[in-house]
C-alpha cells in the first residue's frame, strides 16, 4: 500500500507523523524500532545510504517480527558499518563478497527451509556496483529462481567505497573518477548504463519496487509490502552520497526529492512484471534545479551552460513522465 | 554393502548418506554425475529436508554453500578446473570465514587449451586457500574420505576438498563397499557450528579486519591447519573402528619402509605406482611408494619420518609450475629439509594422457641409477615439440599452437601451416 498520505507540513513537503493515526506513523517514529543500524558507524555525514539501509532493516524487522538475517554486499554499507572488532548492526549479519550477495542470501533462505525456520525472513542488501555490475550475475539467479529473498539496492550512482568510480548505475555527463571532465570530455556518456528495476520486472519475480530516502513513508511501506510477500523481490533506493557527487550533506533528502520530482527517478512499484502503481509528481522541476546543487554536474553550468546536454537529460525525464505516466 | 557402481554413484551416495541440508550446483564435465546422482536422491527423499538449489555459476554454488554454512546448514558442492577457478574469490571466502563446507573436485586440466580431461592443475592452482584437501587413490577411497571430510570440517570449523581424478575415479565402475547410514551416523554427529547467523543471538559475520588484527587471524588459520595435522589421523582410526577399513590419514606408505627409492604421488595414478613397485621389487629393486592423503594440511613430519631413510625420492605430479617445475616437489622439500636426499619430479599425466606401467618402469629405472632429468616430463613427443619451436623462430605468424601440434601428431586434417 503505497497510497499517497496528503498531509504535508508547509514548505519542506514531509509528511508530518503527528498528523497521522498511531498506525500510519512510520517505522522511523516509533520508540520500539529496532535501531538495526545503530549511531556511531564511520558513514560521512549526510550519507544517504546509511539513512537508506536504517529505514529498510528497521522495517524489515518490524515486519519480520526482529526475525531476520541480512546479508550485504561489500561497499560503503558494509564498510563503515563494521571496522572490526566493532559493528553497527543490532541484526543478524553477514557480509561475504562483492559480487555474491544474491547467492549467499538465497544459500541463508535455503538453510532456513531445510531447517523449517520459514519464519525468519532474509533480507539482501549493497550499493549499486555490487548490485547491477558485479553482482548481477548472482542477482538474476536469485530471481529466475524465485528465491525467498528481498533484495534492496542503496544505488548511489556510483563505486563509492573505492573512490566514486562509475558503475552501470552512473547518469550521463555525471564526473566520476573514471569519467572526468578534464581534456573537454563531458564525464559520462550518453546511451549506456542499465535500467535494473526493469531488469528485474522481466524476471516475472513477485515485487519491484523504486523508493528514495526523501519519502520515508512511500519507501517503509514498499519495504513492508515486499515483506509480507514471499520470493523473490527487489527495491531499488536512490541514496545520495555527499562525497560522491559532491553536495551539502544537509541536501541529501532534498536532491533525493527532486531526482523523483524531475522524473529523473521515478517512483513506482511492479508485480510479476507489472507496474501496478507509480507515484504522480506533484511539482515538476526542471532537472537543472537538481543537477545544480551537485558538483559532479559543475561542468554542465560552468563555464557557460551546456544547452544540449541539459536538453537530453530534461528529454530523459520527460520520456521517464511520460512511460510511467507521472503527471496529473 | 559391496557394490559395483560408477565413481560418481558412488561419492552421491556417500553424500547423501552424510545428510547435508543444503546442496547447490553447477555442471561441469568431470564433475557431473554426482550432482545429477545427487538431484535424484534430493527428489526422492532419500536426504531429508535437503535443498538442492541449481546456480547460475559456480561462483554462486559456493555463496550459496557459503551463505547455507553460516546459516548453520550443512552444505556440500561439487566442481572442476574451470568452475574452480571461476570461484576462486569464494573459495578463499569459506576457508576466512571458517565455513566447514566440503567440496568434491573431480580434478581436471584447465585450458587453454581446452581440456576436460584429468590432472592436478585444478586443485593444485587453489592449495593455498584455506582448504584442507584429501586426495582419494580409489572409489573406496573417496567414499570414505567425504565421510570423514564432513567430520574433520565440523569439527575444526574448516572447509574440506576432496580431490579425485576426474574420468579416472568418476567415471570408472569399480567395486565399493558402501556404508549404511548408522555407521555414517554413529561417525559424523549433527553440525554444531561454532557461529550461526540466528536472530534470537545476532552476530556479525564478516567485518572488516585492518593491520591490526588481520595477521592474527590468518595464523589462527594456519593454527587450525596444525590442529588437522592432528586430528587428520584420529578420524582414520575412529573411521576404522565403526567401518571396518582402513582409509584416510595423513598418508600410507606402500612397501617403503625399507625401500632405497620412495615414490611420493597423490590419487589414482597411486594405484599405478603399486605395481611398478610390485614389479621392480620383484626384479629386486628396492623400491616403495608413499600416498599422499592429506595435501594440505602437508603432513610434515609423518612424510619426513616415512622418506628419512631413502636415497632417493620420486615425486610423481598431474600439475607444474611453468618455468620452474613440480609443484607438490616443493612441499615434499620441506619435509626434508636438512637432508641431502636427491629428489626427482616426474610430470605426468597431464590433460589425461595416460600414465602407463611401462613409462613409469622406465622413469623409475633410470632415476634409481641417478639418470633422470629434473623434471622430467613423462612421455613427451619431442619430434612435436621441436617441430613447433622450429616453426615459432622460423615465422612469427607461424599459427596457433594447440592446432599445429595436433596436425603434427595427423589428429586433425591438413597439413602443419
Ligand atoms: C571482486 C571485487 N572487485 C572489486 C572490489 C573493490 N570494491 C569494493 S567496494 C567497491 C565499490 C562499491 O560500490 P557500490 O556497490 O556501488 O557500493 P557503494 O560503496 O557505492 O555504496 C569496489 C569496487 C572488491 N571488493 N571485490
Ligand atoms: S562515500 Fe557516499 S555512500 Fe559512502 S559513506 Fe560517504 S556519503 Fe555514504
Ligand atoms: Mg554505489
Amino acid at each position: 500500500m503505497t497510497q499517497r498520505i496528503k498531509f504535508y507540513q508547509t514548505g519542506t513537503l514531509t509528511v508530518g507523523n503527528r498528523l497521522l493515526d498511531a498506525e500510519n506513523r512510520s517505522v522511523q517514529s516509533t520508540i520500539d524500532r529496532s535501531n538495526s543500524l545503530t549511531s556511531g558507524h564511520r558513514a560521512c555525514q549526510g550519507c544517504g545510504e546509511a539513512l537508506g539501509a536504517r529505514y529498510v532493516v528497521d522495517t524489515a524487522m518490524r515486519e519480520a517480527d526482529k526475525k531476520l538475517v541480512a546479508v550485504n554486499a561489500t561497499g560503503c554499507l558494509e564498510v563503515f558499518s563494521t571496522p572490526y572488532p566493532e559493528s553497527s548492526w543490532q541484526v543478524a549479519w553477514m557480509h561475504s563478497l562483492f559480487g555474491n550477495a544474491p547467492a549467499v542470501a538465497t544459500g541463508v533462505a535455503a538453510a532456513l527451509r531445510a531447517k523449517g525456520r520459514e519464519d525468519i525472513k532474509v533480507l539482501a542488501q549493497g550499493g549499486d556496483g555490487g548490485t547491477v555490475d558485479i553482482g548481477f550475475g548472482c542477482l538474476s539467479g536469485m530471481f529466475e529462481r524465485n528465491d525467498d529473498v528481498l533484495y534492496v539496492c542503496y544505488d548511489n550512482e556510483a563505486y563509492m567505497n573505492t573512490g566514486v568510480q562509475r558503475s552501470g548505475q552512473t547518469p550521463p555527463t555525471a564526473r566520476t573518477a573514471t569519467t572526468p571532465t578534464s581534456g573537454g570530455s563531458k564525464g559520462n556518456v550518453f546511451g549506456q548504463g542499465k535500467n535494473a528495476p526493469q531488469i528485474a520486472m522481466a524476471h516475472d519475480i513477485p515485487y519491484v519496487a523504486t523508493a528514495t530516502v526523501a519519502d520515508l513513508h512511500d519507501l517503509e511501506n514498499k519495504v513492508t509490502k515486499a515483506m509480507g510477500l514471499s520470493g523473490a523481490r527487489y527495491i531499488h533506493v536512490s541514496v545520495p552520497c555527499p562525497l560522491g557527487w559532491g553536495s551539502q550533506p544537509c541536501d541529501t533528502v532534498r536532491l533525493a526529492r527532486l531526482a523523483t520530482e524531475t522524473g529523473l527517478f521515478p517512483l513506482f512499484e511492479a508485480e510479476h512484471g507489472a507496474v501496478t502503481n507509480a507515484t504522480k509528481i506533484r511539482r515538476k522541476v526542471p532537472i537543472e534545479e537538481y543537477l545544480r546543487p551537485q558538483r559532479r554536474f559543475a561542468h554542465l553550468f560552468k563555464p557557460k551552460p551546456d544547452v544540449e546536454a541539459l536538453a537530453a537529460i530534461q528529454a530523459i525525464a520527460d520520456r521517464n513522465i511520460l512511460k510511467y505516466g507521472l503527471l496529473g | 554393502m559391496l557394490r559395483q557402481m560408477e565413481g560418481s554413484h558412488a561419492v552421491a551416495e556417500a553424500i547423501a548418506l552424510c545428510r547435508p541440508e543444503v546442496i547447490c550446483a553447477y555442471p561441469i564435465t568431470p564433475q557431473t554425475h554426482i550432482v545429477e546422482r545427487l538431484s535424484e536422491l534430493v527428489q526422492e527423499g532419500e536426504i531429508g529436508n535437503c535443498q538442492y538449489i541449481n546456480v547460475e555459476s559456480e561462483f554462486a554454488a559456493l555463496s550459496v554453500a557459503i551463505g547455507a554454512s553460516a546459516a548453520g546448514a550443512r552444505a556440500y558442492t561439487a566442481t572442476s578446473s574451470q568452475g574452480l577457478l571461476f570461484m576462486t574469490e569464494a573459495v578463499y571466502n569459506a576457508s576466512g570465514l571458517g565455513l566447514p563446507i566440503v567440496m568434491t573436485i573431480g580434478n581436471r586440466a584447465i585450458g587453454a587449451p581446452i581440456n576436460i580431461w584429468n590432472d592436478h592443475s585444478d586443485s593444485m592452482a587453489l592449495r593455498d586457500a584455506g582448504w584442507i584437501q584429501l586426495y582419494a587413490e580409489t572409489n573406496q577411497d573417496a567414499v570414505d574420505l567425504h565421510i570423514q571430510a564432513f567430520r574433520l570440517a565440523e569439527q575444526l570449523s574448516v572447509p574440506v576438498m576432496v580431490c579425485e581424478d576426474g574420468f579416472i575415479l568418476t567415471h570408472a565402475y569399480e567395486r565399493v563397499d558402501m556404508p549404511d547410514l548408522n555407521q555414517v551416523q554413529a561417525y559424523l554427529p549433527p553440525f554444531e557450528p561454532v557461529q550461526i547467523l540466528d536472530p534470537a543471538d545476532p552476530v556479525t559475520i564478516g567485518a572488516m579486519v585492518g593491520p591490526e588484527a588481520f595477521a592474527e587471524v590468518r595464523y589462527l588459520a594456519h593454527h587450525k591447519h596444525l590442529q588437522a595435522v592432528e586430528v587428520i589421523p584420529q578420524l582414520a582410526s575412529e573411521f576404522a573402528k565403526i567401518f571396518g577399513r582402513d582409509s584416510g590419514g595423513l598418508i600410507q606408505q606402500y612397501r617403503s619402509e625399507d625401500a632405497e627409492t620412495v615414490i611420493v604421488a597423490l590419487g589414482s595414478v597411486v594405484g599405478t605406482i603399486r605395481d611398478v613397485v610390485d614389479e621392480m621389487r620383484d626384479d629386486g629393486v628396492s623400491i616403495g611408494a608413499v600416498k599422499v592423503i592429506s595435501f594440505r594440511p602437508f603432513p610434515m613430519l609423518a612424510l619426513r619420518a616415512a622418506l628419512e631413510n631413502a636415497k632417493r625420492v620420486i615425486v610423481v605430479e598431474k600439475a607444474f609450475a611453468d618455468g620452474l617445475g613440480g609443484i607438490a616437489v616443493n612441499s615434499v622439500r620441506m619435509a626434508l629439509r636438512g637432508l641431502t636426499t636427491p629428489i626427482y619430479t616426474i610430470i605426468a599425466g597431464l590433460g589425461g594422457r595416460a600414465i602407463t606401467k611401462a613409462s613409469l618402469l622406465r622413469a623409475f629405472g633410470e632415476a634409481t641409477r641417478d639418470e633422470l632429468d629434473d623434471p622430467h616430463f613423462l612421455d613427451l613427443n619431442w619430434t612435436v615439440i621441436d617441430h613447433e619451436l622450429a616453426r615459432a623462430k622460423e615465422k612469427r605468424r607461424s599459427g596457433p599452437i594447440a592446432e599445429n601440434v595436433l596436425r603434427d601428431l595427423g589428429l586433425v586434417g591438413g597439413k602443419p601451416v
